[in-house]
């Protein structure tokens, strides 16, 4: 091996195969039948569960639970997937801590809540492994719905329709399904390639067919959609990302968070990928925290999240937090990028720090610099590519509680629309929802 | 540390916790660990006849029920008498007895209900030195079918009989125990009574199916695909067996005939709530089973300590609940009371509200934030939500006083006044 973390510059192979192999296992295995026995008996069956109702797509938790107390986890599965349909994926990468977790009452009682996402991985693993697909179609209806993003959203919208008998097209601009599932997230949420099995075992539904490499606004136009289709659902996602806004934000090796974990996650070979010695990741999200993560067990020597407001707001959750700094990450707060620096690449970047006030954050005008020979800019991503006539607000697709745009017959949902945090599970229930309504103001 | 030192029926021994007869007192190399772990005493196995031994399937011999954390809740057996040479127990016994002369050490008999093998086994046990026998009328399983065990328990005749000739060719205490197979246990115990027993011993198991295995169609445990029913024992029979040393405790006919506890006794407290019922001492075999002989050690910490907290002597302890327990109809119909719920220790789990909502009285209300309060007019203090709360001490019953207006039936709390007086009680007859 001839580089290590302290090799300067950004190179490949930091760190020997085999250790990296090995930081980018499954950062939280799964349980095995005897844990899943012990973890399901701490439930208390609650009334009126407060969990369920956190959980965005009101998955019945202590029902899934109870069923795998009784040996059917399999039965558990199918009620975690008749409210989520990639309660598989959900299962790894939902901010649990935040949501279901944060309000089971043994959370309350003992600090240690009932384990449901790992549960939840439990079952809906177990009837993956089975490959068979627990819905199956109504009679088919005749009509044709065309959803534009594969992500989560656009999935979730798609199985629904096709198991209420419509025939569904989903078209994306990327050369696979998945959305950020695939190319965003940290790898060590979803190995073994899940998220692509995640997909195919959707399929199984029937009446789906994907259409890779096909952009709005490019390919489509959503005006053609409209005449082709009986209705239309867009999850077209946030493909912008926002700039620090800061002199010398084009110097080489500046570049956003999420293009670098897409690379990562596409890469078929992690040892030939890239990664600087000193990175820091601008933003204070889960985005941020999975950047700078994966840098520091490609082998980065140092890794510093940055992060213009104080720890407590930001949208990374205390464990996410907590998994970055085990990991050997740093964590700075209250200071904003005001200039980067380096002579055609990226040397150091300074920043100044700053503090809240009741009229907003100000700098304090003290400054400080952090070498960095990479800068992953997590600071947020932003609508691009809407298309003309829609209702836009607060920079998203205006839709209603059941995803209806301001345009009739077009619906959208996922990160693109407005309503709900830019979660996974979140847009899963976005896109199930409005294929319900879909559904009703086709059939009515 | 309070001193534990028992003398049930002129037997001594350390402390009033002895093993049952069961597997864990079949050998002296389990009797001896069970001596040096701290146990009080031990009921040697039930020995049979002079002749080949019985003999076990080699199959599965229990079953169980679980709780949560698969704790184990209550087991049932299929296992019969030992299955040794008789002239092998009764030389370990004695080898045991003369090792360990502080220590209680009880033989269990069962042979067949003729008089002859009643001397003959008495005669064969004479110089062990044990300090006792205890008289196996409760085996529910096996050796019920060849006449013994509960077949003889169940008839009150059969106990008297035995006991009488047990009495006539010994002068050994003697310890009848009393099967739960049977409508009304009052009725064996007196005639163990009539036969001069010095005591009972009671519960023996309980008739029971633990599982049903849905693959096979057969009762669990399963010998080549088939099942018989078994003995209940374990945390889960302790009511039962409860409710029956209390009535013999508490039975006229009965009162004063010394009793050993028997049924689920698992910690100190167990082994206490028998005592205050009346059991003279107790006698364990499932907890040891489940968690080995170093159980005792705990039993034998707690009811110390509840002995010195209480400033109480442990014969103190023997029946002082007994006057305690009544009929029902002796009840204080005027006593209220009225669930509270502790906002400080809620959870919010909801539990109390589903089974007061679904299954009871429609007496807790629930808000939007999960805030669960009790409606005293609707409350009949049944106690479920007590029950079904995980949470101990967050929901309480509170005493009303006398005087004190309940919403639900709009009348103050009164004297005591019991269903005899009362006046729905059609038996009641108005005063002329």
């Amino acid at each position: 091996m001839t580089n290590s973390p302290l090799t300067p510059g950004v190179v490949a192979g930091r760190l020997s195969p085999q250790a990296i192999a090995a930081n980018f296992h499954d950062h939280e295995p799964p349980l095995d039948r005897h844990e899943a026995h012990v973890a399901a008996d701490r439930c208390y069956f609650c009334h009126d569960a407060p969990c369920m109702t956190a959980c965005p797509t009101s998955i019945d938790i202590p029902l899934f639970i109870r069923q795998i107390a009784t040996g059917t986890p399999e039965a558990a599965a199918k009620t975690i997937f008749s409210q989520n349909i990639l309660g598989g994926m959900c299962a790894r990468v939902c901010p649990t801590e935040t949501l279901c977790e944060e309000a089971c009452v043994r959370e309350t009682a003992e600090g240690k809540p009932v384990e449901i996402g790992r549960l939840q991985r439990f079952a809906t693993d177990t009837l993956m492994a089975k490959g068979v697909h627990p819905f199956s179609r109504a009679k088919a209806t005749g009509k044709k719905v065309a959803v534009v993003g594969a992500g989560p959203a656009g999935l979730s919208a798609a199985h629904r329709l096709a198991m209420k008998g419509h025939d569904v097209v989903v078209f994306d601009a990327r050369p696979k399904a998945g959305g950020l599932n695939e190319f965003g997230l940290a790898a060590y949420k979803t190995t073994n390639g899940f998220a692509q099995k995640e997909v195919d075992w959707l399929l199984k539904i029937g009446g789906i067919r994907i259409e890779p490499g096909k952009a709005l606004g490019r390919d489509l136009s959503l005006a053609d959609l409209q005449k082709q289709y009986d209705a239309v659902f867009l999850s077209i996602g946030l493909a912008g990302v926002n700039a620090l806004r800061a002199p010398g934000e084009d110097k080489a090796n500046v570049r956003p968070a999420v293009d670098f974990i897409s690379e990562l996650r596409q890469s078929g070979n992690l040892s030939s990928l890239p990664v600087g010695r000193d990175v820091v990741v601008i933003g204070g999200g889960m985005t941020a925290v999975d950047a700078a993560v994966q840098s520091k067990l490609l082998g980065a020597e140092n890794v510093t999240i940055v992060y213009r407001r104080g720890q407590e707001k930001m949208a990374a959750s205390g464990y996410e937090q907590e998994h970055a700094t085990s990991a050997g990450v740093k964590i700075v707060t209250n200071a904003a990028p005001v200039a980067v620096h380096g002579n055609g690449a990226v040397q150091e970047i300074e920043f100044a720090y700053t503090e809240d006030t009741p009229q907003g954050l100000k700098q304090t005008g003290e400054t400080f610099r952090l070498r960095a020979d990479t800068v992953l800019k997590a600071i947020g991503q932003t609508l691009t590519g809407a298309p003309e006539g829609l209702a836009v607000e607060g920079g998203k697709i205006k839709v209603d509680a059941t995803g209806r745009t301001s345009l009739a017959g077009v619906w959208a949902g996922g990160d693109c629309a407005t309503g709900g945090e830019d979660l996974t599970v979140t847009a899963v229930a976005e896109g199930r929802d409005a294929a319900e309504d879909i559904h009703a103001s086709l059939m009515a | 540390m309070a001193n534990l030192t028992s003398n049930f029926i002129g037997i001594k021994s350390p402390n009033p916790f002895w093993l049952a007869s069961a597997p864990p007192t079949d050998k002296k190399y389990n009797v001896e660990r069970a001596y040096e772990a701290g146990w009080g005493g031990v009921v040697w196995k039930t020995l049979g006849s002079e002749g080949p031994p019985v003999v076990n399937v080699s199959g599965p011999r229990y079953g169980a029920i679980w709780g949560a954390d698969r704790r184990l809740l209550g087991l049932n057996n299929i296992e019969l008498i030992t299955d040794r040479p008789l002239e092998v127990n009764l030389t370990e016994i004695k080898e045991v007895k003369r090792k360990w002369r502080d220590r209680a050490l009880i033989i269990s008999l069962m042979v067949p209900c003729d008089e002859d093998s009643w001397k003959d086994i008495l005669h064969r046990i004479e110089d062990t030195e044990a300090d006792g026998v205890e008289l196996n009328f409760g085996c529910p399983h096996g050796m019920a079918e060849r006449g013994m065990g509960s077949a003889v328990g169940q008839v009150p005749e059969y106990i008297e009989m035995v006991t009488r000739w047990v009495k006539k060719h010994s002068r050994m205490p003697c310890i009848v125990k009393l099967t739960p197979n049977i409508t009304d246990v009052r009725k064996p115990a007196e005639a163990a009574k009539r036969g001069g027993a010095d005591a009972v011993s009671l519960i023996n198991t309980i008739n029971s199916i633990t599982s049903v295995n849905l693959d096979a169609f057969s009762p669990e445990p399963m010998i080549d695909g088939k099942g018989t029913h078994g003995g209940y024992c374990g945390p889960a029979v302790k009511p039962i067996a409860m409710n029956m040393v209390a009535e013999i405790a508490r039975n006229p006919e009965t009162r004063g005939l010394p009793i050993s506890g028997i049924g689920g006794i698992t910690t100190w407290r167990d082994a206490a709530e028998f005592m205050a019922l009346g059991a003279g001492n107790v006698q364990v075999c499932t907890a040891a089973m489940t968690y080995g002989f170093k159980v005792v050690q705990e039993m034998i910490s707690g009811l110390s300590e509840y002995l010195d907290d209480k400033g109480m002597a442990l014969d103190d302890l023997v029946g002082k609940a007994t006057p305690n327990v009544t009929d029902w109809q002796f009840l204080n119909l005027n006593y209220v009371t009225k669930a509270q719920i502790s906002q400080d220790d809620c959870i919010k789990c909801g539990r109390c509200y589903a089974a007061c909502e679904d299954t009871s009285h429609q007496a807790i209300a629930m808000s939007a934030d999960r805030t669960f309060t009790v409606k005293d007019e609707e409350c009949v203090a049944c106690n479920l939500c007590v029950n079904v709360c995980p949470v101990e001490n967050c929901i309480t019953m509170v005493e009303k006083p006398k005087g004190w207006l309940d919403p639900r039936t709009d009348r103050k709390v009164g004297d005591y006044a019991n269903w005899t007086t009362h006046p729905n009680n059609p038996s009641v007859q108005a005063a002329e």
